[in-house]
């Protein structure tokens, strides 16, 4: 299992009923489900991704996050996880209303576009930065709203919603972000992990 | 049509008062079973059958001859492994398999009961086919199951017995009869009773029979089961048996030839009163109703576990009214899972070979009877 998905795991505590939008194959689900015996549903586009979630035993929506989120009723999961998806949103904030809408607490992680390895590329090759997180060229990227750690940071306060905890992950290392060190992170971190509430 | 000899027939005893406000009693259920009941009695699955079929589910029809009518989904090894689970299936009463049904005799007249007989819903069917599991001794289902109007019996089982089945498996159904379903029905009841055989459904009494009536009502129906891609593709304009057009009224076209045969074998195994009936039932199907308009309700009391199906190309029971019953299950937290198959063979696809919807099923059974 990826890193980014133990450090999600790492903020849920057991027992708890969690959504996990845009779950695809299911792996954290799976994990979640075995290792903190979360009650725990997916909502997921691809109706081959929904499959491989039946073949594990996995119960999981098809759908679309920006529709079909108004189906759950307000504060019906504990946690509610969006993986490296909010960029590809044609309307994030909408999409990330209704999840702090649905979920009493909402888990976002974000691409971080701020991350030195992405500067440096368009610093030097002048082409639009191509990285582990980020593996899509323009012209095909789902990728609709690129942000760095620091614009959803500003985001999110401009909206009163509560930062319960900043991570910066970068490969196998991760670490808190707070106003302090919200520079350095932005530059070293190529992915940012939020738990947030409003 | 002698083909209520050798059926497994259970009589119920009990009284069951129907929708209609009449009470019926020891009346006949005929049932079939595929695979067996394990001693915990854990693994049965109840499966309802849709507006034609009957308890021939698997292997061979003893009547038609021709294999059952979820053959691909039912079986040793397959979707629904009856190596594992037991499978139970009636026919509904109203039908015309051995079930109390219009083309039984009343006793008192001596005459069958034709239009006589009350008109039943889905309710009272559920109802009538709650017996078997008392005959069983089963106290709580692994699973219910169906497509059509078997999946309506399973959205109604469930709401009626919110603890006696683990898992809920509604496929390509409605929670309440649509305008444009009940207008196909009823093109289908006025072929029927605007053929002079059907003599007000006294037919069988006067030696005749309405076949020509219940025939068009088949093929009207039979075009609904279909896709326009999925017959354009089989038959497009394809000529039948001829070089050329022959300028009359003969089946021309292999598409008017398949409907009228389609409708020429229904007539043989199928009764125009029961016909009636049954489509009736399914057109005063509206479970939210019996909830005063809010579906949720009608699950509130079940802790089972769903599984909601639908197909891309089925436009009788669009993805919309498969997912109106998502919706209210999410919204009062139930365990439902929903998928749409990629199939261009229209609603008959949950009766057909669509390998997507089979491991689909096959997957979401053997998980959950694992998790016992």
């Amino acid at each position: 299992m990826k890193n980014e998905f133990k450090v999600i795991a790492d903020l849920i505590e057991k027992d708890k009923k969690v959504l996990d939008v845009g779950c695809a194959d299911g792996i954290l689900m799976k994990f979640l489900k075995d290792n903190k015996n979360a009650n725990i549903r997916g909502l997921e586009i691809s109706k081959e991704k929904v499959q491989e979630c039946i073949a594990k035993g996995l119960t999981v929506i098809e759908g679309n996050a920006e529709k079909d989120l108004k189906q759950f009723p307000d504060k019906s999961f504990d946690y509610v996880i969006l993986s490296q998806t909010l960029q590809a949103f044609l309307n994030p904030e909408l999409v990330l209303n209704e999840l702090l809408r649905v979920g009493k607490k909402a888990i976002i992680t974000i691409p971080n576009f701020g991350y030195w390895k992405v500067r440096l590329h368009l610093l030097l090759k002048g082409t639009m930065p191509i990285t582990k997180t980020l593996p899509d060229e323009w012209y095909n990227t789902p990728n609709l709203h690129m942000c760095t750690i620091k614009d959803f940071v500003y985001f999110v306060k401009s909206r009163n919603i509560k930062i319960f905890k900043s991570i910066a992950l970068n490969k196998l290392n991760a670490s808190l972000i707070n106003e302090r060190n919200l520079g350095i992170k932005n530059l070293s971190a190529d992915l940012g992990i939020f738990l947030i509430e409003k | 049509m002698n083909i209520k000899t050798n059926l497994k027939t259970l009589i119920v005893k009990n009284p069951l008062k129907l929708d209609c406000g009449k009470t019926i009693k020891d009346f006949p259920i005929a049932y079939e079973t595929y695979g067996s009941l394990n001693s915990q009695k854990d693994n049965a699955i109840l499966v309802f059958h849709a507006l034609t079929g009957d308890q021939y589910v698997s292997g061979t029809n003893p009547v038609t001859k021709k294999d059952g009518w979820w053959s691909y989904a039912v079986g040793p090894g397959k979707a629904i492994d009856t190596n594992k689970y037991f499978v139970i299936c009636s026919n509904v009463i109203g039908g015309c398999m051995g079930s109390f049904g219009p083309s039984d005799i009343d006793p008192k007249s001596g005459n069958i009961q034709g239009t006589n007989f009350p008109v039943i819903t889905i309710n009272d069917m559920v109802n009538a086919q709650y017996n078997l599991l008392d005959h069983f001794g089963i106290d709580k289902l692994f699973s219910v199951a169906g497509g059509s109007m078997g999946g309506m019996q399973v959205l109604q089982f469930i709401s009626n017995f919110p603890d006696k089945s683990r898992t809920v498996i509604p496929i390509a159904t409605t929670s309440s009869h649509s305008a444009q379903n009940i207008a196909f029905n009823e093109l289908g009841r006025q072929a029927i009773m605007a053929d002079s055989n059907w003599k007000e459904g006294d037919y069988s009494s006067n030696n005749s029979n309405p076949g020509k009536g219940l025939a068009v009502a088949r093929m009207a129906a039979h075009i609904t089961y279909l896709s326009k891609k999925g017959l354009q593709e089989k038959f497009g304009r394809k000529l039948q048996e001829r070089e050329d057009l022959k300028f009359g009224f003969d089946a021309d076209f292999q598409i008017e030839s398949y409907l009228r045969y389609q409708g020429s074998v229904f007539v043989d195994r199928f009764d125009a009163n029961s016909y009636l009936y049954i489509t009736r039932a399914m057109d005063y199907f509206d479970l939210a109703k019996q909830f005063n308009g809010n579906l949720s309700d009608a699950f509130k009391l079940t802790k089972a576990k769903f599984f909601i199906i639908s197909f891309t190309s089925d436009w009788l029971y669009p993805t919309q009214e498969n997912k109106d019953i998502v919706i209210a299950l999410n919204s009062i937290g139930a365990d439902v899972g929903f998928v749409e198959i990629e199939s261009d063979k229209g609603h008959d696809s949950f009766l057909l070979d669509v390998p997507d919807f089979l491991n689909a099923l096959k997957n979401f059974l053997d998980k959950s009877y694992e998790e016992n």
